[in-house]
């Protein structure tokens, strides 16, 4: 810590940041632009001039540009200075001088940091009366508008592109006056972050195509904190709405998660909610025709097929805590399933067993950005988990840290620690299957199926910790290239593994926890990451249950006469041929669901349940972190909160076949979250995941709507022109209006926007942030519940490392293995209704080794028939193996499998 | 006694002033064209809606009585629906002074009586006239950048012809 003095003024700051971060830091306001936090400074625009005094005695000082001026002990500097002012005035009036007269057509407007900008700067009354530069804009695909005109040349786009995402397809052009930011040729953006651009930019060059098409001003849309439901990574997102729909999804800063920056994935999955694909009314199947009843009569049908046997209640991962919770308590735990093939439940319990007992660090995806070396095994990151995958291409750049640590240049001048880094060796090893978006930025890539990857995997845990099991008759390729990988694992202070269950293999997460639990008795920093398919997977691991498997055998004993499905397609999971069987076997099948699936059209009821917008709940993100999601839209009737409509299906059992008292009488989510602490220890505290609905700030609920919202006494006169009540919220802290508490000390739970006085944009976060880049002012947002700390402390029990390991993979004539080609936009089921995302998503191919592809088009047989696909090279994909794209070929697509390959009858061979 | 006459010429004098009483609605008021009774939206010289549901004119609005939804046909944007509830309406005038485009403006017209509340809220084919009202030369998307139909790119006023990013001079 050191001091400085800012126009008279002392402030206590860090040694190791710019002057630009330290005068927002302390709360001063100075204009800026290329600067980014998560970018460092470039110091191409000029904006953040400052003078600096030499000393108490120096009166006339000297102009230097803020972000890159280090903070030195007893620094002076003024912001107020006439001549600072003059010069930053000056730069903004030459910025402004060709940027358009369209505000008020720019999807940019009223939250537009050039805006803030030039009012911070004064600067009112443009005085240039010549003419402006304009260009031609470019179609950069479904995510992102293009509006060149606009641009000041900050160089954050290329920068945060091109540098931080390892883009390539986007580029500057030209010079001087007519610099050009986009594409070679139109085309769509292909990197997965592409729609951070829009928050990056600072005006409206780049703008969200789709909130274009419903857009409505930041001040009039009503806000809430949410947590992305498109993986498991759990990132923390803003979900806004207008008139009860929503209208975009914006990334909330959590320091220890996404902070930043958000995947096309989860900024633009959403559309799902507003689709016509959704569920509004219960739906009751009468004479084979399924009809729109009212709630009471959907009730009743439901107590009707309760009356005659047993009900079995299916969960799934992508519905939230609660909901899962109040369907455990219906039908009891032994009638509870999980909505997972018994594999696929294998895979997440071991997952949770695995990261509860890594004797080393559990990191978050800030950590990661620190790991030294990283070692992924058989997991595609960037298309599971894509995030992640960010964060491990950051950890790239730790040598290049190091290296400017020495040459003493601060870590945020970033081109020079750029220019300094690129001699610096990666310490990323990726070892999977198939080629990943990381390739580009590994030290070392390893291509091999997953079994043998795995058996890379414990040689390498042998080689660190000699008490793991030793691999025998590994090849001595392997074993060389074993060797030096946990050589350079063990050099690192801070090493990290990644796994999942991308290809269902225990084996791959059993050897990804032994290296990390064998490089954690040297280093306890040694990291463990598994990635998990959905983005409750791991809290439903925690809650536990039957798998499918053993649903289908008491369907098949005729034991069950009613199924309740809650937010699950099971049709994802189970053959058609299995679907059918369930079908005929159970009489009753209520699907609870918010989207129209295969499965509904096999239900004799369907309830419409509220989406990730319209209800609060608590979701468990993959490292084991419990986060609350809160209501922004206020639906009609019908629709609500899946434990709500469960709460009504036991309030019309009559009588409850059970005593199930505790559900009956819940009514809020705080006594939802209470039950579930009383019946999982483990889970208790996801209550403590968000303040309750009960908090209040002096007072006063906290305000999700703007202070200057539009439209209060007119926007519903069309149906009555009497004024209603805004909308009840119980299970939140938030009033649904404009009148509650706001302010940047708010939990960081809970901030449902950011805006400061003087800062509109979504750079008004550094007015919540105790330092720029650190935690929130209210502190954090979430809660882990998998805790790491206490068990090595005590006495040091030796780490039980796996002893099955898999047999070397050996391919086969007659058949190849299928593995899951996952894909970022295609492979999720929520984001595949969404209209972007669906415009993203490419036709499935097969991915064969580069070697046997002889064929355009070859048939590929899995369980539910042939399937004729077009054939794509994979270099580098080892032999035997086939990749195909997960839920787009066969809609249940379980792995891996061995499955018959040929050429299509009547076609030729390729020459 | 003196005071009592007085007050009776006084009051008789009355009888020959000029009448203050406008012998309304048969005889109408003068009201100046800036006067601020009903709002209209207009139209541009060409014919076309001149607002681009920029929302100014709704944030403004002391009472929050104005509403509308922004959608967009050949680059330009237009109010899907605009909605004024004149029962709130308190005739500041603040909406045409925040409007960018010289689309809402004041009109000198008050005669918006209605037995029944939901009769004074006016929709868009309610609010849209045929004219471009009190500013007859002025559109939006001639100083605009954006390019509409009719207008390309850098051909707006005191624009230059698009950079060829191709070309090599400087």
């Amino acid at each position: 810590m050191t001091t400085i003095r800012i126009d008279g003024r002392d402030c206590p700051t860090r040694s190791d940041i710019n002057l630009l971060q330290a005068c927002l830091e302390a709360g001063a306001n100075l204009p800026y632009f290329c600067w980014h936090p998560e970018l460092g400074s470039v110091g191409a625009c000029r904006q953040c001039a400052i003078k600096q005094f030499s000393g108490p005695d120096d009166r006339k000082g000297r102009i230097v540009m803020a972000c890159m001026t280090p903070v030195s002990e007893n620094t002076i500097i003024s912001i107020d200075d006439p001549e600072a002012r003059d010069f930053r005035a000056s730069v903004i009036e030459w910025m402004m001088v060709n940027h358009p007269h369209d505000c008020p057509v720019c999807e940019e407007g009223g939250e537009c940091h050039l805006q803030d900008m030039t009012v911070m700067t004064g600067h009112n009354t443009r005085r240039y009366r010549f003419t402006k530069r304009t260009h031609r804009n470019q179609d950069l695909g479904p995510f992102v508008k293009h509006e060149m005109n606009r641009c000041i040349a900050c160089y954050r786009c290329v920068r945060f592109y091109r540098d931080y995402a390892g883009g390539d397809d986007l580029a500057a052009f030209a010079s001087h006056d007519n610099v050009y930011f986009g594409r070679a040729e139109d085309g769509t953006l292909q990197n997965a972050f592409s729609g951070n651009l829009v928050e990056i930019c600072p005006t409206g060059v780049f703008t969200d195509k789709p909130f274009s098409t419903v857009y409505t001003r930041k001040w009039d849309m009503r806000g809430t904190p949410s947590v992305c439901v498109h993986c498991a990574v759990g990132c923390n997102t803003i979900v806004n709405a207008r008139e009860e729909t929503l209208r975009r999804v914006l990334n909330r800063y959590n320091t220890d998660i996404n902070r930043y920056v958000l995947c096309d994935r989860g900024r633009f999955g959403h559309g799902f909610v507003n689709a016509p694909t959704r569920i509004r009314t219960p739906l009751n199947t009468i004479d084979g025709q399924q009809v729109s009843v009212p709630m009471a009569d959907a009730l009743t049908a439901f107590a009707r097929m309760a009356a005659k046997g047993r009900i079995v209640g299916i969960a799934s991962p992508r519905a939230a805590l609660e909901t899962c919770f109040s369907l455990h308590t219906l039908v009891g735990p032994q009638h509870f399933a999980t909505g997972q093939t018994r594999h696929e439940q294998e895979c997440t319990e071991l997952a949770h067993a695995l990261l509860t007992r890594h004797p080393g660090a559990l990191p978050t995806l800030h950590e990661m950005e620190s790991a030294d070396a990283v070692l992924v095994l058989g997991e595609d990151v960037c298309a599971t988990a894509p995030r992640l995958g960010l964060s491990l291409r950051q950890s790239v750049r730790q040598a290049s840290f190091h290296t400017a640590d020495n040459a003493k240049v601060p870590r945020w001048m970033d081109a020079a620690v750029r220019t300094l880094g690129s001699e610096c060796p990666s310490a990323l090893h990726v070892m999977t299957p198939a080629p990943t978006d990381l390739d580009s930025v590994a030290a070392e890539t390893f291509r091999a199926a997953p079994d043998d990857i795995a058996r890379l995997g414990f040689a390498i845990a042998h080689e660190i910790d000699p008490s793991a099991t030793p691999v025998t008759d590994l090849a001595p390729d392997d074993a060389v290239r074993a060797t030096r990988i946990a050589h350079a694992l063990m050099a690192a202070r801070k090493p990290l593994i990644v796994s999942g269950m991308q290809y269902g293999s225990l084996a791959l997460m059993q050897a990804a926890s032994s290296i990390a639990a064998a490089l954690a008795r040297a280093t306890p920093a040694a990291g463990l990451s598994l990635v998990l398919p959905e983005c409750n997977s791991m809290g439903l691991a925690m809650i536990g249950g039957l798998p499918l498997e053993t649903v289908m055998e008491q369907a098949r004993a005729g034991e069950i006469s009613t199924l309740i499905i809650v937010e699950n397609d099971l049709t994802r999971d189970l053959s058609p041929a299995d679907v059918a069987e369930l079908v005929a076997a159970v009489p009753d099948i209520v699907v609870i669901d918010h989207t129209v699936t295969p499965l509904c059209h096999h239900a004799s009821l369907i309830l419409p349940v509220a989406a990730f917008s319209e209800c609060s709940g608590t979701l468990v993100s993959q490292e084991g972190r419990a986060q609350r999601f809160f209501q922004v839209v206020f639906p009609p009737a019908p629709i609500q909160a899946g434990w709500r409509w469960i709460q009504a299906l036991a309030r019309s059992l009559d009588p409850p076949p059970r005593p199930i008292t505790g559900l009956l009488g819940w009514r809020d989510l705080n006594e939802v979250l209470a039950a579930l602490a009383m019946a999982f220890p483990n889970l208790a505290q996801a209550a403590m995941a968000a303040p309750g609905a009960d908090y209040r700030i002096n007072g006063e609920k906290l305000r999700s709507q703007t202070y200057r919202a539009s439209g209060r006494t007119v926007i519903r006169s069309f149906i009555s022109v009497r004024d209603q009540p805004p909308p009840a919220s119980p299970d939140t802290p938030f009033s649904s209006s404009m009148e509650g508490a706001y302010g940047p000390e708010m939990p960081g739970a809970l901030v449902p926007t950011y805006q400061a006085p003087a800062w509109n944009s979504v750079q008004a976060l550094n007015r919540f942030q105790f330092e720029i880049g650190g935690p929130m002012r209210g502190g954090p947002s979430g809660i882990r519940l998998l805790s790491h700390a206490e068990h090595h402390d005590t006495e040091p029990h030796p780490y039980a490392y796996a002893t099955d390991i898999p047999a070397p993979y050996a391919p086969q004539a007659d058949a190849v293995l299928v593995l899951p080609d996952t894909r970022l936009f295609g492979s999720e089921e929520l984001s595949m209704f969404s209209p972007p995302i669906i415009a993203r998503s490419t036709a499935p191919m097969l991915g064969l080794p580069a070697s046997v592809t002889t064929s355009d088009r070859m048939v590929l047989h899995l369980e539910d028939g042939p399937h004729i696909l077009p054939v794509e090279p994979v270099p580098g994909l080892p032999a035997g193996i086939a990749l195909c794209p997960a839920h787009m070929v066969a809609r249940a697509f379980r792995f891996p499998r061995m499955a018959r390959l040929e050429t299509v009858p009547g076609e030729g061979e390729r020459s | 006694m003196f005071d009592t006459l007085r007050t009776l010429f006084l009051t008789a004098l009355h009888a020959f002033h000029r009448r203050a009483t406008v012998q309304y609605p048969e005889q109408q008021p003068y009201l100046p064209p800036r006067y601020r009774g009903r709002i209209i939206l207009s139209r541009d010289p060409d014919g076309m809606e001149r607002c681009v549901a920029c929302n100014l004119c709704a944030v403004v609005c002391p009472v929050d009585c104005i509403s509308l939804q922004k959608t967009e046909a050949d680059g330009r944007w237009y109010p899907e629906y605009f909605r004024i509830n004149f029962s709130r309406c308190i005739f500041c005038g603040f909406c045409e002074e925040a409007c960018p485009t010289y689309a809402i403006q004041l009109t000198p017209d008050f005669e918006m009586g209605e037995y029944a509340r939901h009769n004074l809220v006016y929709e868009k084919e309610d609010l849209l006239i045929s004219g471009t009202g009190k500013y007859p030369e002025y559109s939006f998307y001639n100083v605009a950048g954006i390019p509409i139909p009719g207008k390309a790119r850098g051909t707006s006023e005191r624009e230059r012809p698009p950079v060829d990013l191709h070309s090599l001079l400087p």
